[in-house]
């Protein structure tokens, strides 16, 4: 028992009262109560009945149990990566013809260029698989387990510039304040494991044109701050205030927690606030963070062939590389959202030098995940995304030439990736025109982007909501269409 | 509605009242709870009882919104809902006093999925008791009232109690009365320990000093009131009412957006703790924030205020399309009135007519138009722009001079000689303003001229149609709502629940009061004497309901185990700013200065670095920690980057401060635990305290009940002393035998540890990370 027996014995009364206080406030409270005592659905008789479970959730049979992240921040180049547009290399040059563009605002970057000159891709494409699969020479290694994962062609956003952008998807609006999808997650569906936070998010950063990233974009919002986004770094501090001081033991650190609790529970008898349980039951979950953090992020553990698999540079921590082999390790270790951001995707300029030193960092490590977690059996009940906030202009910005050229941001089209937790394999779905600019199939937009997400584990995105100021929030807000075509 | 009118209304609630959760909290309980419904009262009231399940489950599709309403009905406006349905000729949703032809009830009644209410689809229910209420209502001819919150407060007389000694002012009246028909007594008043604790944490976010406490409290003629008025007089008073309006006003050292550069708004930061101090009358200080630059007798000190409205975020992000920008700080500026002073959601008529609250989205734009006219850009400069300015402000902004500072402006503590430039607003870009259909900046529809929702009070006609208008409307006696939100918000900064809860609305969708005639009582002494902010707290911190102790027992934590009855005091946690200053404070290392520029403390290394734009972008890429005493000034100075707030704070449930924000979360989490462990400036100050008792070669025991009474600020008992005395003879012995273990940790910190007495130190040290580690050290009880 250890660590129980500091776990007052009224506790599971105090925290059911405060459960079935804030019942209605919400679904969340079911992951919230899973934090606060994480054991409590394991201790049998007297623990809320496993009907706590149907308070709704899952609406219906889930296909996914996490979702690993890996956001491309700063938007890649669809027509370097997964959009192969031959019509533009033919066109080289040319103007941008105004039926296509049809109105499109520009940013402040490109509105003041005279003229707007088709560029086709630096790099080469190739087929893969066994529909012949159009994946940029860029990302040979997407190309070869282009039968396991499901391309997209055909999102498409509101924003045009990145702050607004990348807090669209990440939270379902443009303007900060709403919580993140990983958090709507954790509200949703609660943690899957004792030890570890239900929403994780690690970062890295390449070498091309970068954008800062923000904590508003793993902010819980409105929601419970339980649900908020922890930031696992590669120091040796990988969440903020694990390290116990110098001089002070594990043992040292038992000895406080339990004096610590036992005042606790001292004042608790004289004031009986509920709070205070609360409060003993946070330390020792700490107490075990402080344990099962650093040993999830000990990739020396691994194997040479996963080493391999993943590349080099898994080793190097802060690495993407590093950090696609940690998803795993958290996803095994029962993490239900973990977020990649890869810093560097903002190629305005300089483009085919940028872009493919980007790609190196992500190209391997990314399929290694997917090969990786279908080793283990995980990939059927995990989601993994590959993408960024919108797409890239098909004409060039600034000075054009073939071999050097830049691309401003374009919402109206961009390409991402999707592997396992249910969706089909081997697709390629919507289709943009042959300029590479508009969709002209099977558009999805965010909010059905998130709307099939949420399907995927189970849940109406209609129906997961969160009463706030009044209104009943989601994360599609008032729109989204799950689509259907995606699922397996 | 007038006052004949009003008055019957509030006896007719007080009945109504009598034994009844009317609680409507912000939940799906909206209304009355399961088994109580025997207990509803023989009549019922619409904004009591009606008015939250029609706003809740009906309104989105029957409700203010014209776009988006259903079948043509309406259920929010009298006439409308009583009218013939206009899809179903002869029949009537609402017949009064009669159920039998209200088609309301057999459509809320039906199980049928084609004619049920709410739909299906809306996956929305109504309970049986709700049911039951509206069926009640009908049948007793379906009585409409206008919203309580829109209704100009006025006094109320003091209620009838039978435990006539309790009272020792009007509050409590009005909360005895409450008690009494709920059959709660209330508490003993609280220690005077704990009560000056809380006094001093309420009145100033600090702790009251180890000497403060000994003469407070061990005088034979204490005089409370000469101690609130001690506190209220301290500069840290206006300090931490600074702190609470910072939220409000979403203030930040930095721009915000992904680049997120340098801004020096401090001066208007400490402007504002300059009003608080001075005692501004609220109705001023508002009017100053919201149009100090067009009053007649506009000065620097006036037009510095009106920096209130240009605190919100602004893009340095290239490329960006100037007018979008611009819409959305204007929007923000109409957001935060509404949000940080009327107490009311206006966002949510933005893109469509309200669905709650009468609202259209004309009425937002009219206010919009109020801020509209300011002289400013979108994007003003990228970043890196402004990193090669000389000063950190985009227009419109004024230079503050040296001589400025001998002046009205002593009160800035300028540090250095650079060009120190403050944003603040002015009206010199006239636009015309419409509104904008969904919301977005390229959508212009029809034209709109500056005004006020009706719904509230009517623009006076007399008013310029001006930032300075809309003060004067703000601060009208007859404005329902600018003292109603502003008493419940200091209400619940000292009870941790406001009368309303829902402090951030007052709208239809908004919690009702739980003492509606204790918060028009206040409202209304409030405006009185003249938005006296120091003469209305005062009231509240002298009452008998203020002073009782804060423990609960097992009957009361039954019957109202959220205090909403007020049966006992107060017991929440500090703010994660009054956590940081507790820590400082106690342990002598807190640098008391008022004002400057903000410092950065202690800050775990490299966060600001990792999620930088590479490091060639803007002027906030790299922390480089203060040292000397700015590590150690209060929390409202420290540091504020918009997208990377400092994480201590963060990590307590600060906001971002990208919108305004009036109620905070009070989380109890395991980083929160994980910081209080291990943060720097807990072992820093758990260190310097331990060293400074060390040094006074007390006996062991003496010394850890000296580290007691310096944390806890009152006398351990005797259980408490004899389990610490005990860990701390484990300590001792830990580091007898390990010196080296104690050396290390007193390594923690700028702060020198001694040379002398390491192991003794080391010892009381880890005691005192015991004690700063207590849920009752960062609780206010």
């Amino acid at each position: 028992m250890g660590e129980d027996k500091h776990i007052n014995k009224d506790d599971f009364k105090v925290n059911r009262r405060h459960f079935f206080s804030k019942l209605s406030a919400g679904i969340g409270t079911l992951a919230l109560g899973s934090l606060m005592i994480p054991d409590l659905f394991k201790k049998g008789s007297g623990g809320l009945s496993q009907s706590g479970y149907t308070l709704g959730l899952p609406h219906f049979a889930p296909k996914a149990k996490r979702i690993i992240y890996l956001f491309q921040a700063g938007a890649p180049s669809q027509l370097e990566s997964l959009d192969y547009k031959p019509l533009l290399t033919e066109r080289m040059g040319e103007d941008l013809p105004e039926s296509i563009r049809g109105g499109q605002r520009l940013t402040g970057m490109t509105s003041n260029q005279e003229r707007f000159p088709l560029v086709g891709s630096y790099t080469g494409f190739k087929q893969y698989g066994q529909n012949g699969t159009w994946v940029s020479d860029y990302f040979p290694h997407i190309g070869k387990i282009v039968d396991e994962i499901c391309i997209v062609k055909s999102m498409h956003t509101e924003a045009i510039n990145h702050d607004p952008a990348i807090t669209f998807l990440q939270t379902g609006n443009q303007i900060s304040g709403r919580p993140s999808m990983g958090s709507w997650f954790s509200y949703g569906l609660g943690s899957e494991n004792q030890n570890l936070p239900s929403f994780v998010v690690l970062t890295s950063r390449g070498k091309g044109n970068s954008q800062g990233l923000y904590s508003k974009l793993w902010s819980s919002g409105f929601l419970d701050s339980r649900h908020q986004g922890v930031l696992l770094r590669s120091g040796k501090d990988p969440v903020l205030y694990l390290n116990d001081p110098e001089g002070v033991t594990r043992e040292d650190k038992r000895e406080m927690l339990d004096n610590i609790s036992d005042l606790n529970n001292q004042h608790y008898n004289e004031v009986l606030d509920d709070e205070i349980q609360s409060r003993i039951a946070q330390y020792e979950m700490a107490y075990r963070m402080q344990m099962s953090v650093p040993e999830v992020m000990d990739l020396k553990q691994e194997p040479e062939s996963i080493i391999k698999l993943y590349g080099a540079e898994a080793l190097i921590p802060g690495t993407y590389a590093a950090n696609a082999l940690l998803a795993r390790r958290l996803a095994e270790n029962g993490v239900r959202f973990i977020q990649l951001y890869h810093q560097g995707w903002d190629q305005h300029g300089n483009l085919p030098k940028e872009m493919s030193g980007q790609a190196m960092d992500v190209d391997q490590a990314s399929a290694a995940l997917v090969l990786d977690l279908k080793q283990r059996g995980m990939l059927e009940d995990t989601l993994v995304i590959w993408g960024g906030e919108f797409g890239r202009t098909n004409y060039c910005q600034g000075r054009f030439s073939p071999e050097n050229y830049g691309r401003d941001h374009h919402p109206r089209s961009f390409s991402i990736w999707m592997a396992g937790g249910g969706v089909k394999q081997g697709l390629s779905y919507g289709e943009t025109d042959e300029f590479g600019y508009n969709i002209i199939k099977d558009p999805v937009h965010i909010n059905d982007f998130h709307a099939t997400l949420l399907h995927l584990f189970g849940i109406d995105h209609e129906q997961l909501t969160f009463k706030y100021q009044g209104r009943r929030f989601r994360l599609t807000d008032v729109a989204g269409n799950v689509v259907n075509d995606l699922l397996a | 509605m007038n006052q004949k009118q009003y008055i019957l209304l509030i006896g007719l609630l007080g009945i109504l009242f009598l034994g009844l959760w009317f609680k409507a909290k912000n939940n799906e309980n909206a209304t009355v709870k399961g088994n109580q419904i025997e207990k509803l009262p023989p009549e019922i009231s619409f904004n009591f009882h009606v008015k939250p399940i029609l706003s809740d489950k009906c309104f989105a599709c029957h409700g203010p919104d014209g776009n988006k309403r259903k079948a043509g009905l309406r259920l929010d406006v009298e006439q409308d809902a009583k009218a013939e349905l206009t899809e179903n000729p002869g029949k009537y949703a609402i017949m009064p006093g009669s159920v039998e032809n209200s088609e309301l009830i057999h459509r809320i009644v039906s199980e049928d999925p084609s004619i049920m209410m709410p739909p299906p689809d809306s996956h929305l229910k109504l309970t049986s008791d709700e049911k039951e209420i509206l069926r009640k209502w009908i049948d007793q001819g379906a009585k409409y009232e206008r919203h309580w919150a829109f209704i100009t407060p006025v006094l109320s007389s003091m209620p009838e109690i039978s435990s006539r000694d309790w009272p020792l002012n009007e509050i409590d009246y009005f909360v005895l009365n409450k008690m009494e028909e709920i059959g709660l007594n209330p508490s003993n008043e609280a220690s005077p320990e704990k009560l000056l604790r809380r006094l001093s944490l309420d009145l100033t976010g600090l702790p009251p000093t180890i000497s403060e406490v000994k003469k407070f409290t061990t005088s034979e003629t204490l005089n409370y009131d000469e101690i609130v008025d001690y506190y209220l007089s301290k500069p840290a008073y206006g300090e931490k009412m600074a702190r609470d309006w910072m939220d409000v006003s979403r203030y930040a050292d930095s721009h915000g957006y992904q680049d997120d550069s340098y801004r020096t708004m401090w001066p208007w930061r400490d402007w504002v703790i300059h009003a608080f101090n001075e005692n501004m009358p609220f109705d001023q200080f508002l009017t100053w924030q919201l149009a100090g630059d067009l009053l007649p007798d506009t000065d620097k000190e006036k037009i510095l205020a009106t920096g209130f409205n240009r605190n919100h975020p602004i893009t340095q992000e290239g490329g960006v399309i100037d007018e979008e920008y611009r819409s959305t700080y204007v929007s923000d500026r109409t957001n935060t009135l509404g949000k940080g002073i009327l107490g009311l959601t206006f966002e949510c008529a933005k893109c469509h007519d309200h669905k709650y609250d009468p609202f259209s989205q004309k009425d937002y734009f009219q206010v919009y138009a109020f801020f509209n006219n300011v002289n400013e850009k979108g994007l003003q400069m990228d970043a890196v722009q402004a990193k090669n300015r000389k000063y950190y402000a985009d227009a419109p902004f004024i230079s503050i001079e040296d001589e400025d500072l001998d002046g009205i402006l002593s009160f800035i503590k300028k540090t250095d000689t650079t060009d120190l430039k403050v944003m603040v607003m002015n009206d010199s870009a006239r636009r015309k303003a419409f509104v904008l259909a969904r919301g977005n900046y390229d959508a212009p529809a029809e034209e709109v001229t500056a005004s006020t929702p009706e719904a509230i009070l009517e623009f006076p006609e007399e008013y310029p149609r001006n930032r300075l208008g809309l003060a004067k409307w703000l601060t009208d006696p007859n404005n329902p709502l600018t003292a109603r939100v502003y008493v419940n918000r200091l209400w619940a900064s000292l009870f941790g629940l406001g009368i309303v809860e829902t402090i951030e609305d007052f709208g239809s969708q908004g919690a009702l009061p739980s003492h509606p005639e204790l918060l028009n009582w206040l409202s209304v002494e409030f405006m009185e004497s003249g938005w006296d902010i120091k003469h209305i707290l005062k009231i509240m911190v002298s009452s008998a309901t203020y002073r009782q102790s804060s423990s609960s027992n097992p009957a009361l934590k039954e019957i109202d185990p959220e205090n909403i009855y007020l049966a006992r005091g107060p017991r929440f946690r500090l703010n994660a700013e009054e956590i940081r200053d507790y820590v400082l404070s106690t342990s002598g290392l807190l640098n008391e200065q008022v004002g400057g520029p903000s410092v950065k403390p202690y800050q775990p290394p490299g966060l600001w670095e990792e999620t930088n734009a590479g490091g060639n972008r803007g002027i906030l890429t790299t922390y480089v920690e203060d040292s000397g005493d700015k590590l150690y000034r209060r929390s409202l100075y420290t540091f504020w980057k918009r997208t990377l707030p400092p994480p201590s704070m963060a990590i307590f449930d600060a906001p971002n401060r990208d919108l305004c924000e009036v109620r905070r979360q009070k989380t109890n989490t395991p980083l929160q635990a994980l910081a209080l462990q291990n943060d720097v400036q807990v072992l820093e100050c758990a260190k310097v305290l331990s060293s400074q008792i060390s040094e006074e070669d007390l006996p062991d025991e003496e010394a850890v009940r000296s580290l007691f009474q310096h944390v806890l600020l009152r006398q351990p008992s005797d259980e408490e002393m004899d389990l610490l005395v005990g860990y701390h003879q484990e300590c001792v012995d830990k580091f007898d035998s390990n010196k080296e273990d104690a050396i290390k940790l007193l390594e923690v910190g700028n702060a020198e540890p001694g040379e002398e007495k390491q192991t003794e130190t080391a010892a009381l040290m880890m005691v005192a990370q015991v004690l700063y580690n207590l849920d009752e050290t960062i609780t206010k009880e």
